[in-house]
């Protein structure tokens, strides 16, 4: 508890303890009714003191149809009438109302940012020849900074010396060990498990993957949801549309019984009036909603899934459409050279080391693997002019030749013909040297392990179709769709093609339903902004990719799609139960208040029970069942 | 230009009450309070100092609701 909430604690104790020995006092001694309400005056005085001020101030800056507003008039209104124990009562529960859902509140916000604790708290660098704990945010790019067994990974870097494993489950929620040796890069939040490592610093701690997350994951919830930004409009209706009906109530029923002839009964209805001004305090929706939505979203950052914002959140259960990038998303995005076949003119080492020279400056997965399988190191030297055409391949001047290296287009462009006498699976990476055909060679790629489970689960939570864009072969495509079950390919799409194909898609569905794109955020940052919520995965280390996307996945397993999409229908689920559960005992209440069928105690149920029972609920959404 | 600063305040209405007092000071484009996190993005006009427009906010805050800091 913090010390504004003990002194509450302080004040909601002297308060209780005088209001029993004020009201013995008055059950056994004969006074009179200044003695009374005097006495009376001093607990109520000491447990809403702050309460009237507030109030009053509300009034001063016309801002006055507020909770503290509606509890002084409610409780002078008592006091007034001559209900001093009801009076006070009241304004003691509000507060104890009050002070239970503060340190729910805190509470929640600090398991819930526990969840998500990824902070290094220190990083060891030696310091006159001692090893000594310093703040990372002091330490400078290429400090060498020591981590033992056990701790945390405090600033992304390069392993100078040493060699461990390391656990990335605070990062990606998956307790897959990593080996890492001299030389490797590693990242911070990681821990460190085996091995003692020293480590060159890269980044400062501002720029590590660490800090860029808990800057995501802290502003997500800037975001607002539609349900939330609802809530906010609707209490700045609610809350005097309440108002004027209690004074309508405490009004126009007495005035009608003198006009038709009867007592008016102005006590009976004015009790009535502040009965119901107490029922409708709208705290529990005002809190509960973004309580959810954090509980939701820090849930899902526990599981390795970052989630940029409660919108974002919220438009996922809604999803009723999945397009997938093929490469690096469904697929391993791991290619290997599987079969060399040089024309006539050429042989298979010729062949594959213009290729590979050709395409030495890419970084694409093609370019890795012919790299990869040619094995020597690339002379940068032998090479240049190199100029890539999305979606079709590169061209390049090696050794004095030029070569050209890509798809069928890129053949057709440079004018020479093809020929196929092989039948390898995979994608075909053609070459013509100084104008001449000079073979393909086949690269394929493996599917994931986990791609046909993550589809089989996306169809059980009711998605209609899962689509595949991809810029290889229709060939490759439907072998690879097929295998994993996904319901429409489209094949040899450039990266401008998937935009328009996702645009087709949008068109097509219907209003409210959602279309999500995932990707592995290379290439295809467009679509991802794009899709009504983009999806990148195997983000860990990559910023462009948690630059583009709504939704980051930090291991590369499709599966936590599904998973994403399950913690946001928990967590809108229990959004609805909230809003259905308030609104109704609210109402309930109102119209039993109105008729006089419910006490001031019934009323401090329906404020502060109801609360307290919509933030126990919204901490649910910190769990799902996987 | 945008900042985020540290916010102490005690129930969600009273939040979002804070979060409108600052939208309407003068220097201010737009404004964000995170009732869950207690953190407060402003994102300033161009060319304005960003600690007296804060000055002001906090005064016009004050205003709203007597209980609640920002961590200037």
């Amino acid at each position: 508890m913090t010390a504004k909430q003990k002194q509450v604690l302080y004040r909601i104790i002297a308060a209780m303890i005088l209001l029993v020995a004020v009201a013995i006092f008055c059950a056994s001694i004969e006074t009179n009714l200044y003695v009374q309400t005097a006495l009376y005056l001093i607990p109520y005085l000491i447990i809403g003191y702050d309460i009237l001020k507030k109030a009053a101030r509300g009034i001063l800056n016309r801002q006055m149809f507020d909770e503290n507003f509606l509890m002084a008039v409610a409780t002078v209104g008592a006091m007034l009438l001559g209900d001093f124990k009801e009076s006070v009562a009241v304004m003691l529960f509000y507060q104890i109302g009050e002070l239970f859902q503060s340190v729910a509140v805190g509470k929640s916000r600090k398991n819930i940012a526990a969840l998500m604790d990824i902070r290094p708290d220190y990083a060891n660098i030696i310091i006159n020849g001692k090893i000594e704990k310093v703040d990372p945010e002091d330490v400078e790019v290429g400090t060498e900074i020591f981590v033992n067994p056990g701790e945390k990974i405090p600033i992304d870097g390069v392993i100078a010396e040493g060699s461990t494993t390391l656990n990335t489950s605070a990062l990606t929620g998956e307790s897959v060990p990593k080996d890492a040796k001299t030389g490797d890069e590693v990242i911070s939040g990681c821990i460190n498990m085996s091995g003692a490592i020293r480590v060159r610093t890269t980044k400062e701690f501002g720029d590590s993957t660490v800090s860029k997350i808990l800057d995501l994951v802290e502003n997500s919830s800037m975001k607002k949801s539609r349900s939330e930004n609802f809530i906010t409009k609707f209490a700045k209706y609610y809350t005097p549309a309440v108002c004027y009906s209690a004074l309508a109530l405490a009004i126009l029923p007495p005035v009608a019984r003198l006009l038709m002839g009867l007592t008016p009964d102005w006590q009976i209805w004015v009790v009535r009036a502040l009965t119901f001004l107490v029922i409708s305090c709208p705290c529990a929706l005002v809190v509960s909603i973004p309580l959810s939505f954090f509980a939701g979203i820090g849930c899902a950052s526990k599981n390795g899934i970052l989630v940029k914002g409660s919108n974002y959140l919220e438009t996922l259960a809604d999803t009723k459409y999945v397009v997938f990038d093929k490469t690096g998303t469904l697929t391993k995005g791991v290619f290997e050279v599987n079969g060399i076949h040089p024309a006539a003119g050429f042989s298979g080492e010729e062949l594959l080391h213009y290729c590979a020279y050709a395409e030495s400056a890419s970084s694409h997965p093609i370019s890795l693997s012919l790299k990869k399988a040619y094995g020597d190191k690339i002379d940068l030297d032998r090479v240049n002019g190199i100029e890539e055409t999305a979606g079709h391949g590169v061209q390049a001047i090696v050794d004095g030749h030029s070569v050209y290296a890509g798809n069928e287009k890129l053949m057709k462009k440079a004018g020479v013909a093809i020929s196929e006498e092989h039948n390898d699976e995979g994608t075909a990476v053609y070459a013509c040297v100084d104008g001449k055909y000079a073979g393909c060679i086949t690269i394929s790629d493996m599917v994931k392990d986990s791609s046909k489970a993550a589809i089989a689960e996306l169809k059980k939570l009711g998605i209609k179709q899962t689509v595949m864009l991809t810029g290889d072969t229709k060939q490759t495509a439907e072998r690879v769709a097929g295998e994993i079950g996904i319901d429409r390919t489209h094949s040899e799409l450039l990266p401008v093609d998937k935009v328009n194909e996702v645009e087709v898609l949008l068109a097509e569905k219907g209003q409210r339903e959602k279309l999500a794109f995932v990707g592995d955020g290379i290439n295809d940052a467009p679509v991802l902004s794009r899709a009504d919520i983009g999806i990148a995965m195997g983000a860990l280390g990559s910023d462009a990719a948690i630059e583009a996307a709504d939704v980051v996945l930090m291991d590369d397993n499709p599966c936590k799609i599904a998973l994403a999409m399950k913690i946001s229908a928990n967590t809108l689920k229990i959004v609805r139960q909230n809003i259905i559960f308030a609104l109704a005992v609210k109402l309930v209440c109102l119209i039993l208040g109105a008729t006089g069928d419910a006490s001031m105690w019934t009323a401090i149920f329906a404020d502060v029970g109801v609360m307290v029972i919509a933030v126990l609920n919204a901490m649910r959404a910190m769990r799902i069942k996987r | 230009m945008r900042k985020i600063y540290d916010v102490e305040v005690d129930c969600a209405n009273c939040a979002a009450k804070m979060e409108e007092a600052v939208k309407a000071t003068p220097g201010v484009k737009d404004a964000v309070l995170s009732f869950m996190t207690l953190k407060l993005r402003v994102e300033f006009q161009d060319g304005v100092n960003a600690n007296s427009v804060m000055q002001e906010a906090l005064r016009s805050c004050k205003k709203v609701e007597g209980d609640c800091t920002i961590l200037l």
